[in-house]
């Protein structure tokens, strides 16, 4: 077995140094019924490298990749060019196969890397401070929620209709257990977010407002009204950002406001991936610091005086305070915290502010050409890279029919929505830097032709 | 370094005495400084080519653009491909030598795991696609998961929490669920003194009350305090097995029985799976839910803190309340992936939702490609050759270092040591601090809580004969200057990238990001990052 170095002569040698005659006698404790006396029944025995790059590649053959075809979908999940030296730099051994840096002597790379990323994000973010990264933007929503509830001592938070419905379902299973008081808005198809439903719900009870910016039919809340309505109740407003690129063009959510700012990180050098593993961003207040949830990295010096990096605050942890501990997070996603860092090292503000600006021209562009297709209409009153187009009949359906034409075009809002009426012909489609004039011109081809016949 | 084979090579010891001047860069020779990107950086730099739009926003956005772009410094690539690899120069890892936290089973990481997870099948795939364009990606999740249902003996497996805490988390949410079907309330959940510190924070996270069970002498959950503490409001007990002492719960099965006996249900914290994998199945001795830290027993990557993957085992009692989304082979012989809109296919109980999306994919495929490489004879020998390295380890050491358990027989995958016995003012942080020097990561340290000066050797199965001979000959060297009172070791390590840092200082005035003015540029000063 090429990845196990001990031999037969050190077992029997290394057995013998313990004092047992065979292996089975280390494993004494074990009562003997549930000791299995080989190995288990139907499965395979090992196999060699090349049978399983031969198992594994056949699987990954079944799937249609994103940049076979031309590729519109959006909905939290957004398909960037990641430069060739962020994979690369990733797989450094130093990084890839060492663990949360516990020693901080040994460990000033990941943690160096950390206090990068952390304020890379408060900057993104508009924030004082961010954290070193949590689960993915959905688990990082309900951890602030809940910091919002210790920090104001309120329970009820009021969630946007333009909330991602998985963040929203996330947050309400949670809250069943909890019993946390969470009002979800319903989504509407409307030209313009619904600031004015989520206003009119702050009440003196409300903990926080959590709003997507840009909302998940590509909408832009007007942040800054928010805030100062849920301001003057005693309420955050948490703004959920699941498109950081955005950010590159309009502006950033603490700067209008937002009391704490998470996100999913994974436009910025993680990739698609299928929904996994993804980076949970996480930024607030510095006088929030204490009720924060997950890792932090602090500056401080050695002991002959050099700047150096730890974790610090672990008071307010698991392995330190157990249940009355902020969260009980442990492991985060700290690889895709690097790969973030790395990316939006290479770009820097200017060249994130570029990025922006050629996401939402190919949007522009995808828009501006789809709307030429009879019965086709645009719902959105601003987008950055993202909106919502109305089609003459279901959208679940349209994808599908597109997907035999060998086109990914878009999300339908009936597959992210089935229990929300009215919202099955609305088709959620989303172009970056990667869409090209010809993906745009092979979509509208298709979806004109899959449209055929019906009325409009 | 490797350990040398019976040629015997060692590497020279240095000259002592021998004088070091200052270097006017602040770098020795491969001992290279970095400073942060912002110092480095310039807002006129970027690594990444990109056309300029010639086009005005819509109007729609106008009003919500941002003033300026964000003050984020940029670098060229070869300036980013340099920063990154000075940095990477200052961890310890496991491609470097021995990694021995207990609890934490840093093993080597295979690179065809890392190859497969890149193929742009698994990798350049929208997790919103239509079902019949990743096929192959549900396939990996029912195949994966077909594998830890049969490895563990249960009936289901939810496969998308995140990372282990998440994983206790929706064991825990499975228990409150079935309790609910059950139009039941109980609401405290037993955790052993032992456990890691996120059993009690996770039973708080969802909203159980925690109570705590003392240890035996033997370092074994103490079955009859169990027992006592069990009633009408006892939603179950969270066990670690092995437990955190490096030892198997012998009971477990007692445990159990007495735990379903009185309405409740047992979880299993599998983060030390790696010493039965193969051998012993969980679901044999009793479990209801267990989760499996992909990152620890099948060798995903840790990556400096993540990220890792939970999946949860369930028993028949708890596999109706899994969380969405499900990956299941229906009747038909097909995959099916059950979201919210067709949750009346079989998941009508589930409990809800814990992710966006369907998990860690891309440690799915990684855990497979390294399950597929073992087959059920590699992980077998992988658990086999894990305790049998780690007792290697305990037997070595146990005449310079009390073993608080030993006497009562083996260890599983871990050995766990105390400092009781070192010379007065001498701790486990100045044996740990030493191995540093030694070129090796220390143990994990001061953990578990029921042992004083607790240090937990994990050694895993990836480490050889001799690489286990040197690391035993430099913690027993170190053991004997503990003892011996030799007050250098205070002071280690001494050949770090950094020596011991204030943590005080940091947690009492926190520095948590960078505050230089972003606008500028330039190289930062010598003594900015401390050079001298």
């Amino acid at each position: 077995m090429r990845y196990l170095p001990l031999t037969p002569a050190d077992r029997a040698s290394m057995l013998e140094t313990i004092g047992v005659g065979g292996i089975d006698d280390l494993f004494v404790d074990v009562p003997a019924q549930a000791r299995l006396a080989g190995p288990i029944d139907g499965l395979p025995a090992h196999a060699s490298e090349m049978a399983v790059e031969r198992h594994m590649t056949s699987l990954a053959a079944k799937n249609l990749s994103a940049g076979s075809v031309p590729f519109f979908l959006g909905a939290g999940a957004y398909r960037h060019h990641v430069p060739a030296s962020v994979d690369h730099l990733i797989q450094r051994g130093e990084f890839l196969t060492a663990y949360t840096p516990y020693q901080p002597e040994i460990a000033q790379g990941t943690l160096q890397v950390l206090f990068e990323f952390q304020t890379q994000v408060a900057r993104l973010f508009g924030t004082d401070i961010a954290n070193a990264s949590m689960y993915d933007g959905s688990t990082a929503c309900w951890e602030a929620i809940l910091m919002a509830a210790r920090v104001t001592r309120k329970g009820r938070a009021v969630l946007s209709g333009g909330l991602h419905p998985h963040y929203g379902e996330v947050v309400r299973t949670m809250a069943k257990f909890t019993k946390d008081d969470i009002v979800s808005l319903a989504p509407e198809l409307a030209a313009d977010p619904d600031d004015n439903a989520v206003i009119a719900s702050i009440d003196d009870a409300t903990s926080c407002v959590v709003v997507q910016y840009p909302d998940v039919l590509g909408r832009i809340p007007d942040l800054a009204a928010i805030a100062d309505a849920a301001h003057a109740k005693g309420a955050l407003l948490v703004a959920v950002v699941t498109e950081p690129v955005a950010l590159g063009l309009i502006e950033a959510p603490g700067v209008l406001g937002a009391d704490i700012v998470v996100g999913e990180g994974q436009s910025l050098g993680v990739g698609l991936q299928f929904g996994g593993p993804y980076l949970g961003l996480f930024g607030c207040r510095e006088k929030f610091v204490r009720q924060m949830p997950g890792r932090l990295c602090g500056q401080t010096v050695d002991a002959e005086g050099r700047r150096g990096f730890v974790l610090t605050l672990s008071t307010r942890e698991q392995h330190i305070r157990r249940e009355k501990a902020t969260s009980n997070i442990c492991t985060n996603s700290g690889l895709c915290a690097l790969a973030f860092s790395i990316h939006l090292t290479l770009l820097g503000g200017e060249g994130l502010a570029r990025l922006a600006a050629v996401n939402h021209a190919r949007a522009q562009a995808t828009f501006e050409r789809l709307a030429r297709i009879p019965g086709v209409t645009l719902l959105n009153a601003a987008y950055f890279n993202e909106a919502t187009v109305i089609l003459p009949r279901d959208a679940r359906e349209v994808v599908r029919d597109l997907a035999d034409r060998q086109v990914l075009g878009g999300v339908s809002l009936g597959r992210l929505f089935p229990v929300a009426d009215g919202l099955h012909n609305a088709l959620l489609v989303a172009a970056t830097e990667t869409t090209t004039d010809d993906d745009i011109e092979a979509f509208a081809t298709a979806l004109e032709t899959v449209l055929v016949g019906v009325p409009g | 370094m490797n350990a040398p084979n019976a040629a015997g090579w060692r590497p020279a010891m240095g000259v002592a005495g021998e004088t070091r001047s200052a270097t006017s860069s602040g770098d020795y020779g491969l001992m290279l400084e970095e400073a942060l990107s912002f110092e480095l950086g310039s807002a006129d730099k970027c690594g990444v080519d990109l056309e300029k739009t010639r086009r005005e926003p819509a109007s729609g956005l106008t009003r919500f653009l941002r003033k300026a772009a964000p003050a984020l410094p940029g670098l060229t690539e070869p300036e980013t491909v340099r920063h990154y690899t000075r940095l990477s120069r200052q961890n310890y890892a496991i491609d470097l030598g021995p990694f021995p936290l207990g609890s934490c089973t840093m093993k080597h990481n295979p690179r065809l795991n890392e190859k497969m997870a890149r193929l742009p099948g698994f990798a350049d795939v929208h997790p919103l696609q239509p079902q019949k364009t990743v096929e192959g990606a549900l396939e990996v999740i029912e195949q994966l998961a077909d594998w830890l249902i049969t490895l563990t003996g249960m009936a289901s497996v939810a496969m998308s929490p995140k990372a282990g805490a998440h994983g206790e988390l929706c064991g825990l949410l499975c228990i409150r669920a079935a309790l609910d079907a059950r139009g039941e309330t109980r609401d405290i959940v037993l955790v052993p003194e032992s456990a890691h510190g996120t059993n009690p924070a996770t039973a708080a996270f969802a909203g159980f009350k925690v109570e705590s069970i003392p240890a035996t002498p033997a370092g074994r959950v103490d079955v009859e305090a169990l027992k006592a503490k069990l009633g009408p409001n006892v939603a179950g007990v969270m066990i670690t097995n092995p437990n955190t002492c490096g030892l198997f719960e012998p009971d477990m099965h007692e445990i159990a029985d007495a735990v379903h006996a009185a309405g409740g249900y047992v979880y299993c914290d599998g983060a030390n799976f790696n010493a039965i994998v193969g051998k012993v199945r969980p679901g044999d001795l009793g479990v209801d839910a267990m989760h499996i830290n992909l990152h620890k027993t099948f060798s995903t990557p840790h990556g400096g803190g993540g990220p890792g993957a939970g999946p949860v085992v369930l028993s028949e009692a708890l596999a109706p309340f899994a969380p969405l989304p499900f990956v299941t082979r229906g009747a038909d012989g097909c995959i099916h992936l059950v979201e919210e809109e067709n949750r009346g296919e079989g998941h009508d109980q589930a409990f809800g939702r814990m992710v966006a999306f369907h998990g860690q994919m891309g440690m799915f495929t990684r855990a497979l490609t390294y399950i597929l490489s073992h087959g059920a004879d590699g992980l077998r020998q992988v658990a086999e050759d894990a305790v049998l390295n780690a007792n290697y380890v305990l037997r070595s050491c146990e005449d310079l270092l009390p073993a608080p358990f030993a006497d009562s027989g083996p260890c599983m995958h871990e050995a766990l040591f105390s400092d009781a016995g070192l010379a007065e003012g001498f701790s486990t942080l100045d044996i740990a601090k030493g191995l540093i020097d030694e070129g090796f990561h220390p143990m994990t340290v001061y953990f578990p809580l029921v042992v004083k000066g607790a240090m937990l050797v994990e050694p895993t199965e990836t480490e050889s004969k001799a690489g286990l001979d040197r690391f035993i000959a430099s913690l027993r060297s170190l053991a004997e200057r503990a003892k011996g009172g030799d007050e250098s070791l205070h002071s280690a390590p001494y050949y770090a990238p950094r020596r011991r840092l204030d943590e005080t200082l940091a947690a009492r005035k926190p520095i948590l990001v960078w505050q230089g003015n972003p606008t500028e540029s330039g190289t930062p000063s010598l003594s900015e990052i401390g050079g001298s």
